[in-house]
């Protein structure tokens, strides 16, 4: 479903720096695997060339048979839109939404009808455990409460992939184990495909497979 | 659907797209409500301003014009002369002519009413002929109608009669002369578009008692049917007299415009400043907010709103702003044109239009561009800003941190430069219809040049500054000099309201110091008189001369006699000044400007034009020009251009014994005396007085009271202009306040990181006052210079051009020093009062911040 073929993403400036180098990685519908690397070794870069936010000098990327590297902005931004979710370390939840808005961003984006769209987001915070938070808002939730609500958020739309870059950095050793089970049990039943992205080994377990990136590239860890 | 998900869908009830869309719209919005305030009553105040000044001219000059219609009535055309007349043998000339149905003779006088300062328009009309072309003027009740033909009476307006407070049976009194003539009040005139203070008189009485036997100085025509309007007046001109036109009604409209003009265009200049430094306050608001809500725009790219889409949001936010803005502007500016008008009349203090009361009515046109123009002010502030917003890269404005990295940012010098040198070479455009608009257009150029320059500026002024002893004081300049866009987004209000307010000071102060010096000049004499303010039918005879001289006490009396010049169709009369002048030392009677030269025997004799005069109509020292004198075209030699702050349509100085020669006229209108040593002025005041027939009409004044009362002219019309110079200032420091106050909220963070390692609140708080202080600094240093700068071009472009003054540079030190103080101050006391906002919370906390 993703397919990477031979990524290599280089930047410049004073020192011109090679980040990535060939990397090449498929993950099946349904797949979720774990990338573990050092810190500054690319990983975030890995993700961003993934999700279309940044382009790569070399290689393409591909969802579902489509081409990223071929897209313009606006193309990759709708493609995002429908068929991608993400949850960051800094959780990234708009202060000025209620949890149950922040939630139904991405299916207003998409211009899911009304109705759709408050049955989903009730379906999904009460996977989350926010059910009773859905008219909270976010400065009134814990910091793993916040994660729920950008897992909630990453999957209501019923994206074909989900990104997560180092969702557990910024929560306790508690909430992250909650959370981590929480992203794994709901990519595994919205049948998405998740990358999970850190430098936790315990994070890393949760997933399906573990790939570790290095100078060498991208290699499955045994 | 699980029971847990049935219970959230209770709570999700009210969610829809359209809910979610607004308040994805207006909620950033309403979390800064303060800031977004702010910006509201920056549009608001320059909208309302823009919207007054220009209902307050519109509805005057809409009622001068109705008036002036009222005046010439039916007319196809208008022969017109001087003011002082032109031989009445024209009139049945003119009368006869094949194509002339009606023509209608009216010597129209500008009169004195006794106990008044303000003199009261008098139209001397032939009835039976004014009523076929001038019917509202003798539109009276049958019974009063006879008495247009009465020697003694009169016909006011409804606002003359109740200027006068008279009525039917009344006499009121006016000077000829210097003698009373008395006229009853027959009635009202019924004319409903007579709305200004006019008498009517019959055109013969008028001539005898105003001592104006065989004078007129109008004839209005009506055409037969299918006559050729423009082909008969361009048949008609070279048959007149010099001095005397034929043109169309309106041209006198466009006459008495012209001369407040200059001043109502500056006045809404000024207005339009204010709403400039409003849109500057609002990319200074916009700027930071879109930098607090970095990671929140990149988090909507990432999550799927196209770039286009953020751009509309951020877009229609400052829209948003602009309107209810422009909105509140346009009611504001309503009220304040009525209590303007009120108060201070509809000329704002500037005496352009004597007698008039117009009523404030919605005028569609500028309401609609004004609340437009709030709006774009609003959009285009927002503009630079938002485009950098939506441009950037997403993954890189989700980190903590980013939004510093926007003003490390260095824009490319290049364009700032290029808008500078546009302006300056604005600056050397001539006027448009006699308005300076390319030096208006210059002015924004140096503004909006120098703010585009300011982050450069920002990086010299900063990496120049010595290293200081303290360690807050010199992690204050690393971040300055690390930040040189914050100086363009904390400083753009600024600068321009200071270089604006500098400017301003500088002309006006060197403006007032020049017309102070002037009048010392111009007042050399130990007493002045003249026959009255605006009396076109008030003199000195000879015999009045004489008796004056022979006064007791009385050393010396140079006596001056005005009359107004037409020199072209369509413009302002010039005014002549017949007096005592050594032709071989103007510079002892008036001030001269530039070279001047000495006529040899056989030139003509000689004349000094005024700067607007040599401006207006190309007068040149050493050329040959012909003036209109007595009905005939006269040769004259300009031997010089001098200073005159008085009479802003022009005026010609010539000797008064040419002038006896070629005009026969031996009245004058003012003299200036030179007392015996010892002699008192009040004695010889109280001599003249009693020794004149008529004598207690006279105004007499020292050269002190003249002087004051000049000044005191000049500071109120100065008053409007300060006013609307203020408001533009007091958007600026609330520019100041407020986007220093956001950017030291935004760093919340970094303090909290610096509590953390060590550093005292006092410390932080010592490091975000040498901060204002240096911004402010910059801000001042370069406000002061480029309001120099802008000085130079109100004095030499825009005061040129628009009024023909010239005037030396005179810089106010005292107010400059003020102006910089108080600001240095208000800085440092913002970067204070918003450093103990930004560290009331636990530093802990705030390190851990993430929005």
């Amino acid at each position: 479903m993703l397919s990477l073929r031979r990524l290599s993403k280089s930047f410049a400036g004073p020192r011109n720096k090679t980040v990535l180098s060939g990397i090449s990685l498929d993950v099946g519908q349904g797949e979720y695997i774990a990338v573990m690397g050092e810190s500054g070794i690319g990983k975030s870069t890995l993700l961003n060339l993934i999700a279309g936010l940044d382009r790569p000098d070399a290689g393409n990327v591909s969802l579902g048979g489509t081409d990223l590297t071929a897209l313009d902005d606006d193309a990759l931004t709708v493609l995002r839109r429908r068929h991608m979710g993400f949850v960051f370390q800094a959780f990234h939840v708009l202060p000025y939404l209620s949890v149950a808005q922040n939630v139904a961003l991405p299916l207003a984006l998409n211009g899911v009808p009304d109705a759709d769209m408050q049955a989903r987001v009730a379906h999904m915070l009460a996977e989350v455990g926010l059910g009773e938070h859905a008219t909270s808002m976010p400065r009134e939730l814990s910091g793993g409460e916040t994660q729920r609500v950008a897992i909630a958020r990453a999957l209501v739309h019923r994206p074909r992939l989900v990104l997560a870059d180092e969702p557990t950095g910024n929560l306790d050793p508690e909430s992250a184990a909650q959370v981590l089970e929480l992203l794994r049990q709901c990519v595994k039943q919205e049948g998405a495909a998740g990358i999970l992205i850190t430098h936790s080994r315990a994070a890393a377990a949760t997933a399906d497979r573990i790939y570790m990136l290095s100078g060498s590239g991208l290699k499955e860890a045994s | 659907m699980t029971p847990r998900a049935g219970r959230s869908l209770g709570c999700t009830a009210g969610l829809t797209r359209a809910s979610l869309r607004r308040r994805l719209l207006l909620a950033p919005l309403a979390a800064h409500k303060g800031r977004s305030s702010l910006s509201i009553f920056a549009i608001a105040l320059g909208v309302a301003l823009g919207y007054a000044v220009q209902l307050i001219n519109q509805v005057a000059v809409n009622e001068f014009s109705q008036a002036v219609q009222a005046l010439s009535g039916q007319a196809d055309l208008v022969i017109r002369g001087s003011r002082s007349g032109f031989d009445e043998a024209l009139y049945p000339v003119v009368a006869q002519m094949p194509q002339v149905a009606v023509a209608s003779p009216v010597l129209e006088l500008d009169v004195r009413v006794l106990d008044k300062r303000e003199p009261l328009k008098l139209m001397a009309v032939d009835v039976f002929r004014a009523a076929q072309v001038q019917p509202e003027l003798v539109l009276a009740d049958a019974g009063e109608a006879l008495d247009f033909l009465r020697p003694d009476r009169v016909f006011l307006s409804q606002p003359a009669a109740e200027w006068l407070q008279a009525e039917a049976g009344d006499e009121i009194g006016m000077q000829v002369g210097l003698s009373e003539v008395k006229l009853r009040v027959a009635g009202i005139v019924r004319g409903e578009s007579l709305r200004q203070r006019v008498g009517v008189v019959d055109i013969g009485a008028a001539q005898w008692r105003l001592d104006r036997l065989g004078q007129i100085n109008r004839i209005d025509l009506r055409l037969r049917p299918g006559a050729d309007i423009d082909v008969f007046a361009a048949r008609l001109q070279p048959l007149l007299p010099a001095g005397v036109v034929i043109e169309r009604p309106e041209a006198n409209v466009e006459r008495s415009a012209s001369m407040s003009r200059a001043y109502r265009v500056n006045l809404n200049v000024l207005a339009l400043v204010a709403l400039f430094t409003g849109g500057l306050l609002v990319f200074s608001t916009q700027a930071l907010a879109v930098v607090q809500r970095r990671a929140q725009l990149a988090l909507l790219h990432v999550l799927g709103m196209t770039r286009r889409q953020i751009l509309a949001v951020l877009l229609f936010e400052a829209l948003l702003v602009g309107a209810i803005g422009a909105l509140m502007g346009i009611a504001l500016g309503h009220v304040g044109a009525e209590l303007v008008i009120q108060r201070l009349g509809a000329d704002l203090g500037a005496g352009q239009f004597l007698g008039l009361r117009p009523e404030v009515r919605v005028d569609p046109l500028g309401l609609a561009l004004f609340a437009l123009l709030g709006i774009v002010t609003a959009v285009a502030g927002s503009l630079a800003p938002t485009l950098e917003a939506a441009r950037a890269p997403a993954a890189q404005a989700l980190k903590a941190g980013d939004e510093q990295r926007m003003f490390e940012h260095l824009q490319p010098v290049l364009p700032g430069v290029i808008v500078l040198i546009v302006a300056a070479a604005l600056t050397q455009a001539p006027s448009v219809r006699g308005l300076p608009l390319f030096g208006y257009v210059a002015i924004a150029c140096f503004l909006v040049g120098t703010i585009m320059l300011m982050p450069r500026l920002a990086v010299v002024f900063f990496r120049g500054v010595p290293r200081l002893p303290r360690v807050p004081a010199r992690l204050a300049v690393a971040q300055l000099a690390g930040a040189p866009g914050q100086a363009m987004v904390s400083l753009a209000a600024i600068v321009a309201s200071v270089s604006l307010m500098v400017s301003m000071a500088i002309m006006v102060t060197s403006f007032r110091i020049s017309l102070d010096a002037w009048l010392e000049r111009l007042l050399p004499a130990d007493l002045y008189m003249r026959t009255g303010l605006q009396n076109e039918a008030a003199f000195l005879s000879p015999e009045d001369q004489a008796r004056i001289r022979a006064v007791a006490g009385v050393r010396s009396v140079a006596f001056l006699r005005t009359q107004q010049l037409l020199l072209a169709a369509g413009r302002p009369r010039v005014l002549l000044m017949a007096r005592s002048i050594d032709r071989g030392d103007p510079e002892a009677t008036i001030p001269l400007v530039g070279p001047h030269m000495v006529p040899k025997p056989g030139d003509p004799p000689p004349v000094w034009a005024s700067e607007a005069v040599a401006d207006i109509y190309g007068y040149r020292v050493g050329a040959t020009v012909a003036l209109p004198l007595g009905g005939r075209a006269e040769r004259f030699l300009v031997a010089g251009i001098w200073r005159d702050y008085a009479r802003q349509q022009g005026s010609v100085v010539m000797e008064r014994d040419a002038y006896v020669r070629l005009t026969g006229d031996r009245n004058v209108n003012d003299g200036a005396l030179w007392l015996a040593p010892g002699t008192s002025a009040a004695s010889v005041k109280e001599a003249i007085r009693a020794s004149l027939p008529g004598g207690l009409n006279l105004e007499m004044a020292e050269p002190g009271q003249i002087r004051d009362t000049s000044l005191r002219v000049f500071d109120r019309t100065f008053a409007v202009t300060y006013g609307l110079e203020a408001v533009a200032v007091v958007i600026g420091l609330f520019g100041l306040s407020s986007s220093f106050g956001a950017l030291v909220l935004a760093r919340r963070r970094e303090f909290g990181m610096l509590r953390h390692i060590g550093m005292t609140r006092g410390q932080v708080g010592g490091m975000l006052a040498v901060e204002g202080a240096l911004v402010s600094a910059l801000g001042l240093a370069t406000g002061i210079a480029l309001g120099w700068l802008i000085s130079m071009v109100l004095i030499h472009v825009v005061n040129r051009q628009s009024f023909h003054w010239s005037m030396e540079l005179h810089l106010p030190w005292g107010t400059l020093g003020a102006l910089a103080a108080a600001m240095l101050g208000l800085a440092v006391l913002t970067a204070l009062a918003s450093g103990r906002r930004a560290m009331g919370e636990e530093a802990v906390r705030a390190v851990k911040e993430d929005w």
